[in-house]
């Protein structure tokens, strides 16, 4: 297989960035698209005239969270609810031009070519995205019945794997589905209620303070989202903030 | 000289008295001391979170951009604990039991009670942090059966409990940041340990971003940095995975117990070509419905429903009518290499066996299949475009796990003073194979409950000292420049072949010679073959970019380096252990039928290696058995 990626080059965050072209042979349909990657780079290696392309990636196997590109103008490439280490060439055909980007948010600044700054992510966690409860404290596991409804309903939010495409994916760049994802897998379950009404308040103040843009339900993350996370949670997260801060002050 | 330091008293009370007699730190004087955790999976997180409530400072390392991603979170299949919610005669001695002898009997008594013991409140913990266990309609909590054990004590969160119980962890994380009282440093690299007069006094660490090594003080350094399959090139782990940060402090004096303890995982998707970089694991828990079978007929081309079910032939339930396709790992894994080697492989390199559900869908329904393993059946469809509902999965053995690691004691330090290792990369629990869903576990529990209340015990002691060491120390200086010359001299061969293509030569060699089965000659022409592959690397690789920029190729050629030097040790330990044991089969210690011959005569100890130069010097830790009377490990 033969296909030309059009990729992202940026040496550094205040480096002036540019596509460059590269056309690569050998190529298989059982590869996956970061082996495709990795190919390119260890023919760049032994060329020896340009330095290898930055590029994330841990687990390769969807659950990480940390690769994560814009490919033909789509966060994690043409299939919906994969993550791109999970897509395959052969979901390209020969002769194919592939155009490969970082995800451009004003909160996630470049780093590298195609690798991103995600840490207001974590600062978004930070600030109530956890159950304060120390190390020695609990109770016994089933002295708190969860009924399976509830259980699975924190389960299906709790799965965000934390990518950020919802936010490369959003127009307004906005961080609803991954906070609100946060927010009603804890504030669902018996253990996360005590301590609800401050996490909705603390987390989404994080969410704006990081520069990430308001949400206007186009529905476009939840299509993106590896994870299947739906948007309704970020519905059920404003329903939240509102009953918390009281009608006419939702911020959005 | 090895002391295990195993408190006295009966099986049932040593923790407690080990707790009862440990010195103490109060609160004012905790706030000055500092430790440094390296790793943010269940054991780093745990810990790190944990020693903060308690009031130490901590700085805590991953190299991954943030600490939830560390790779506990790829675990699928659950985690154990002695809870005996299903009244199946379950009970901490139970699980102490199935351990010890799922390890052949190659762990400490004591460890592992220990581990059982505090596996139930463990479940109480990460529920009230809110991790979505399985739940039955009633509210109660849900088990099920894992590979090597009869009851049903497995706790999960559909199949991504690793990633539930570590972003419990991650989170109780965070909530330490917010406080001011854990400093977290992500896409940060130890890269070495500094030891002042016999102590662990700090790292130097690669900032990922900048390319600038940096030295950390503390007054402990704590290990958690994982499972080091990747020597292996193929293997179910990230493709991050090192062995670097124990290999260093194994340099720096500490030991390495059992490195060749390795396991193969019986169920992960089978290499299809040169090119792949990693072996995707379905999880075990997919062998409680799922069965294993081979055609019959060697080189058998017929699609696998056209194969009638008198010419399939299920060789675990076969060989082992007790534990059928629950047989545990090392066992199961063992059976599909001499399927395989044998000629009856599937799949378009013959290089797979079968995993069926079609009795199980039969029997239970396609909802009750897909409710309890959707994911992974999505999973399996995304990367080989099969539907595993109408047909069965392609699987194969993959190097998964590394029950070897750096040697601790009961308080889970190494042999050098103030340096711990906790989680995977310590060797502890699991002895010579580790059961499916205990692993979890055990990262869980010594970062969470055991380290907090050890490390206490060797601290109290620094109180009376006076100023620890700072990074201006000589020690420090001589640490970073001998790292920044490691990296210089690396960058200058500038040869001809990429980081991989060594990568790929060492991966072939161990896992042909040093994985499955063993054997004396196969050893002996590995380790000329990793010397080779060692001086070709050194002599001939070319890494681009420089040191002072973030750069993957460097990363990769670093901790390759380290990878061709603990080849070595693995070889080394897996030719010295003349038996076979757990994941350790020797091909000349075998039982007619082709079963482990363990040889408790002459191989009742842990090995303990401690670095001497370029070679190694074996040190035996004999394992005692008061309360269990090793037998033959049988699970026919
Ligand atoms: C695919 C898969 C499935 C599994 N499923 C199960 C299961 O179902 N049940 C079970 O019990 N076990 C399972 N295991 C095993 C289990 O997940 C691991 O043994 C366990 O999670 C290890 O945890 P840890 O905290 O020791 O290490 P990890 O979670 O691997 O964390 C290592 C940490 O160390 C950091 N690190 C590593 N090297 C460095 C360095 N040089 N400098 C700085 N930081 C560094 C990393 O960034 C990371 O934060 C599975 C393993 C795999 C690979
Ligand atoms: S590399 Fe982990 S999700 Fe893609």
């Amino acid at each position: 297989m033969k296909v030309t990626f059009k990729i992202w080059r940026q040496e550094h965050a205040s480096a002036p960035g540019r596509f460059r072209e590269y056309e690569v042979d050998g190529l298989t349909p059982d590869m996956s698209f970061l082996e495709a990657l990795d190919f390119l780079n260890e023919l760049l290696v032994i060329r020896g005239n340009e330095k290898v392309i930055a590029f994330e990636y841990d687990c390769r196997e969807g659950i990480c969270g940390q690769c994560g590109l814009f490919i033909n103008g789509r966060a994690h490439g043409p299939h919906d609810q994969i993550t791109t280490c999970q897509l395959h060439m052969r979901s390209f055909s020969d002769g194919d031009t592939i155009v490969v980007e970082p995800w451009r948010a004003a909160a996630f600044p470049i780093i590298k070519d195609l690798v991103v700054d995600r840490s207001a992510l974590d600062r978004i966690v930070e600030h109530g995205g956890y159950i304060s409860a120390r190390t020695g404290t609990a109770p016994e596991a089933n002295a708190i019945l969860v009924g399976k409804e509830v259980a699975d309903k924190a389960m299906d939010a709790a799965a965000c794997i934390g990518c950020g495409a919802c936010v490369a994916t959003c127009k307004n760049a906005s961080a609803a589905l991954f906070t609100a994802a946060k927010i009603n897998h804890l504030s669902n379950l018996p253990q996360g209620k005590p301590e609800a009404d401050r996490r909705v308040l603390d987390m989404t103040r994080q969410m704006d303070l990081e520069g990430f843009g308001n949400c206007s339900f186009t529905g476009a993350c939840e299509v993106e989202c590896p994870a299947g996370i739906s948007i309704v949670n970020i519905a059920e997260m404003n329903a939240r903030g509102i009953r918390v801060m009281g009608p006419g002050t939702d911020k959005k | 000289m090895l002391d295990p330091k195993i408190p006295e008293g009966p099986l049932e009370h040593k923790w407690r008295n080990y707790q009862t007699q440990a010195r103490l730190i109060n609160p004012a004087n905790k706030k000055r001391l500092k430790v440094i955790v390296v790793g943010t999976g269940l054991a780093g997180a745990g810990a790190a979170a944990t020693l903060g409530e308690l009031g130490y400072e901590v700085e805590c390392f991953c190299y991954q951009d943030s600490a939830r991603r560390a790779h506990s979170v790829a675990a699928q299949g659950g985690i154990n604990a002695a809870k005996n919610y299903q009244h199946d005669g379950d009970s901490i001695w139970r699980m102490f039991y199935d351990t010890l002898k799922g390890g052949d009997f190659r762990s400490r008594e004591a460890n592992v009670y220990r581990l059982a013991e505090l596996s139930a409140p463990l479940i109480d913990h990460f529920t009230q942090q809110g991790v979505p266990f399985a739940r039955e309609y009633g509210g109660v909590l849900v088990n099920r059966s894992f590979g090597g054990v009869q009851v049903q004590r497995t706790f999960y969160a559909r199949g991504q409990t690793g990633q539930q119980l570590l972003l419990a962890a991650y989170s109780q994380l965070s909530k330490m940041k917010r406080a001011g009282k854990v400093a977290v440093f992500a896409r940060h690299e130890m890269l070495d340990l500094v030891v002042i007069d016999g102590r662990a006094r700090g790292i130097i660490a690669r900032d990922l971003v900048t390319g600038e090594l940096k030295r950390f003080a503390a007054d402990a350094v704590v290990l958690a940095t994982g499972g080091y399959s990747r020597v292996f090139r193929l293997s179910t782990l990230a493709i991050g995975c090192n062995g670097s940060a124990i290999w260093k402090a194994h340099k720096r004096g500490a030991f390495f117990a059992a490195p060749s303890f390795t396991q193969i995982h019986p169920t992960a998707l089978p290499q299809s070509s040169d090119a792949q970089s990693k072996l995707t694991l379905m999880s075990e828990s997919l062998r409680n419905d799922g069965r294993i079978w081979v055609p019959t007929k060697r080189g058998d081309d017929r699609k696998p429903n056209e194969i009638p079910e008198e010419e399939r032939d299920y060789y675990l339930e076969r060989r082992y009518p007790s534990f059928g396709n629950l047989a545990p790992r090392d066992i199961s894994s063992r059976a599909a290499k001499e399927r395989i080697d044998a000629g009856h492989g599937v799949g378009p390199l013959k290089n797979a066996v079968y995993l069926d559900f079609r009795h199980a869908i039969e029997r239970l329904g396609l909802d009750t299949i897909r409710d309890r393993y959707g994911n992974l059946f999505t999973m399996y469809k995304k990367i080989t475009g099969v539907d595993a509902y109408t047909e069965p999965m392609l699987i194969s053995p993959a190097a998964h796990f590394s029950m070897g690691g750096l040697w601790v004691d009961y308080e889970l330090m190494t042999t050098i003073p103030g340096l711990y290792a906790i989680g995977e990369c310590n060797y502890a629990d699991h002895g010579a194979n580790r059961l499916g869903a205990n692993s979890l576990l055990q990262a869980s529990i010594d970062g969470y409950f055991i380290l907090p209340n050890t490390i206490n015990n060797y601290l109290e002691q620094l109180l009376s000292e006076g100023e620890a060491p700072g990074v201006d120390h000589p020690e420090f200086e001589k640490a970073e420049r001998e790292v920044a010359e490691c990296i210089t001299r690396l960058l200058s061969v500038d040869g001809r072949s990429t980081v991989d293509h060594f990568h790929r030569e060492l991966g072939k060699v161990m896992w042909q010679e040093c994985a499955m089965s063993r054997n004396r000659k196969g050893l002996e022409s590995a380790l000329v073959r990793i010397a080779e592959i060692r001086d070709a690397f050194w002599g001939d690789v070319r890494v681009t970019g420089t040191a002072q920029e973030m750069n993957g190729d460097l990363e990769k050629a670093l901790r390759l380096a380290d990878f061709l030097e603990l080849a070595e040790l693995m070889c080394t330990d897996a030719l010295q252990r003349e038996e076979s044991c757990g994941a350790h089969f020797r091909e000349e210690y075998q039982t007619p039928e082709g079963e482990a011959l363990r040889r408790d005569d002459a191989f009742a100890f842990v090995s303990a290696w401690e670095y001497n130069g370029g070679s190694f010097r074996l040190y035996r830790e004999p394992l005692h058995f008061e309360y269990v009377q090793p037998t033959v490990r049988s699970y026919k």
